[in-house]
């Protein structure tokens, strides 16, 4: 893991974001805000047979949220949903390769919870 | 010499590294850096004086007693109140709030109503809003103006029979906006409301001279003027404070008590139930000495070459957006400010990196910030150490934040 905070997948991520954007009509969406910053971010979704087929995010956000919602979505896409539910903050730390201080780790799980969120709102609609 | 590269050797704290840089401090706003002198003070009291205050009968509680006092007439002196009774030490600007909002709240009528304004820290704005839902008061705002000035034509309009408290800042601490208290207290009194004043951000900058300037109460915290954090002051004018009946009991604030009923004590320790932050204190009196010795006008003209040199340089810089007055002689000591594309929080982490300390989010007033229409600014708070060095140092690191990012 590197040793600076704003890595340069977070740079990167957050110049040229993969997954940013509104997905018409999601079977599924949510969105949360850190109570910390106000930071709000949205994320909506397209399942197809039990898996999250695609996603997007979008919102009013810092660069280490919207790029951990941007590696998430693409740690995401493609599994089962109830694979989905067990990405973790670790995951994500693993994929921006960089050291986030305990004060912005928010910053990092607000996009898992609210794309669990979304997830699990289809489920209670079930 | 500028005043602030003449006693930046008095602040320990101010010569650590961050990340490799000399760290530069502006966040006082939020809580200032400590002098030696406050430190000694506090240490000396615990190693050669500490003890309970009033009750102890010996020499230690003697001392004790001494000090908490001798804190009491020095802060009586630096803000200009008429009295020692005037001056109630608290545990800072909030608790200050909460216990007039507490008292006055026990006789609000349904119907009355308070007036607060726009550019409140919420620390004065929902011990009013409490106290308002409790007692099915009114709650009203004095409206910011697109110039960041409090608007003062509506202000007169909301005052009226029902109003019994303005609350209000006596500096914004997000856009430095130095509001007309005076005019603010006179036309209260005319309409016979009560006037408490923030002046969490003030105390530390300006000469404070509350028996001339008439508010009821005005309140602020030892941690942003040098001091020590667990110490605030409430002053409240005399007449006042003895017409009020004390929210918090306990003991201290007694002198006679039976197992139903007590009879308060006199003031201000009537308003001080408990052990009192007794160390604190001296370390606040030892604050309040620095800040006479280098003289409060030379620390505000000090202040006010900062801003104006903040100012100057952020505004010169593209994409930066400031927010609040932009004449440095009707603003306190904060510049709150965007860049175009860095969220306040990247970039308060980026300037770190350049060992530069400014605060960044709503900074405790999310309705000014709805107003403004953002989510959040950076902004950088000046005290005494700061020098127009400190100021380079945070334009030539906002000026590389968009490519660092």
């Amino acid at each position: 893991m590197s040793a600076v905070q704003y890595s340069d997948v977070i740079r990167e991520r957050f110049r040229h974001p993969r997954f940013r954007g509104r997905l018409p009509n999601p079977d599924v969406a949510f969105e949360d805000v850190n109570p910390l910053c106000g930071d709000r971010i949205r994320i909506e979704c397209r399942l197809n047979d039990g898996r999250l087929a695609e996603a997007m995010h979008h919102g009013d956000s810092c660069a280490i949220c919207a790029a951990a919602a941007d590696v998430l979505i693409e740690l995401a896409v493609g599994r089962l949903v109830a694979e989905v539910g067990r990405l973790g903050a670790a995951d994500v730390l693993e994929r921006l390769q960089a050291d986030i201080r305990p004060t912005r780790m928010k910053c990092v799980t607000l996009p898992i919870t609210v794309l669990q969120g979304a997830l699990e709102g289809r489920e209670v609609a079930r | 010499m500028t005043l602030g590269e003449q006693c930046r050797g008095d602040f320990p704290i101010l010569s650590r590294l961050i990340n490799g840089r000399p760290l530069v401090y502006l966040d006082s706003g939020a809580s200032s850096q400590k002098p030696r002198q406050v430190l000694d003070a506090m240490r000396t009291f615990y190693e050669q004086s500490n003890a309970n205050v009033h009750r102890s009968i010996h020499t230690l509680g003697e001392e004790a007693t001494e000090a908490y006092e001798a804190a009491r007439d020095a802060v009586r002196s630096f803000v200009g109140a008429r009295g020692r009774e005037e001056i109630i030490f608290t545990r800072g600007t909030t608790e200050g709030v909460n216990i007039i909002a507490q008292a006055l709240g026990r006789t609000l009528k349904p119907g009355d109503e308070i007036i607060v304004s726009e550019m409140e820290h919420h620390s004065n704005l929902i011990p009013w809003q409490m106290v308002c839902r409790d007692r099915g008061a009114v709650l009203r705002a004095i409206p910011l103006q697109d110039d960041a000035y409090l608007d003062m034509a509506a202000y007169a309009r909301l005052l009226g029979p029902r109003t019994r408290m303005v609350a209000v800042t006596h500096i914004s601490n997000v856009l430095g906006t130095i509001n007309p208290v005076a005019d603010i207290v006179r036309q209260a009194h005319a309409a016979g409301a009560q006037v408490l004043l923030d002046g969490a951000q003030a105390a530390p900058h300006l000469r404070l001279d509350l028996a001339a300037l008439g508010c009821d109460f005005y309140v602020f915290s030892g941690h942003k003027m040098l001091g020590p954090t667990g110490i605030g002051v409430l002053y409240g004018r005399r007449e006042v404070l003895e017409a009020t009946e004390p929210a918090l009991g306990g003991s201290e604030m007694i002198k006679e008590v039976w197992i139903d009923h007590a009879q308060w004590n006199d003031l201000p320790w009537r308003f001080e139930p408990g052990t009192p932050p007794i160390a604190e204190a001296v370390g606040l009196h030892a604050a309040v000495a620095y800040l006479d010795k280098l003289g409060m006008d030379p620390v505000s003209a000090h202040e006010r070459d900062l801003t104006g040199r903040c100012l100057d340089a952020l505004a010169a810089i593209p994409g930066v957006t400031i927010y609040g007055p932009r004449n440095p002689e009707m603003k306190g000591a904060v510049v709150a400010f965007n860049v175009a594309g860095v969220h306040p929080h990247d970039g308060a982490a980026l300037l770190d990196q350049s060992g530069v300390a400014v605060r960044a989010g709503h900074h405790c007033a999310q309705p000014l910030a709805k107003r403004l229409g953002i989510a959040g600014a950076l902004r950088a708070s000046f005290s005494v150490y700061n020098t127009p060095a400190d100021v380079d140092r945070l334009a030539e690191a906002v000026a590389r934040l968009n490519s660092e990012l």
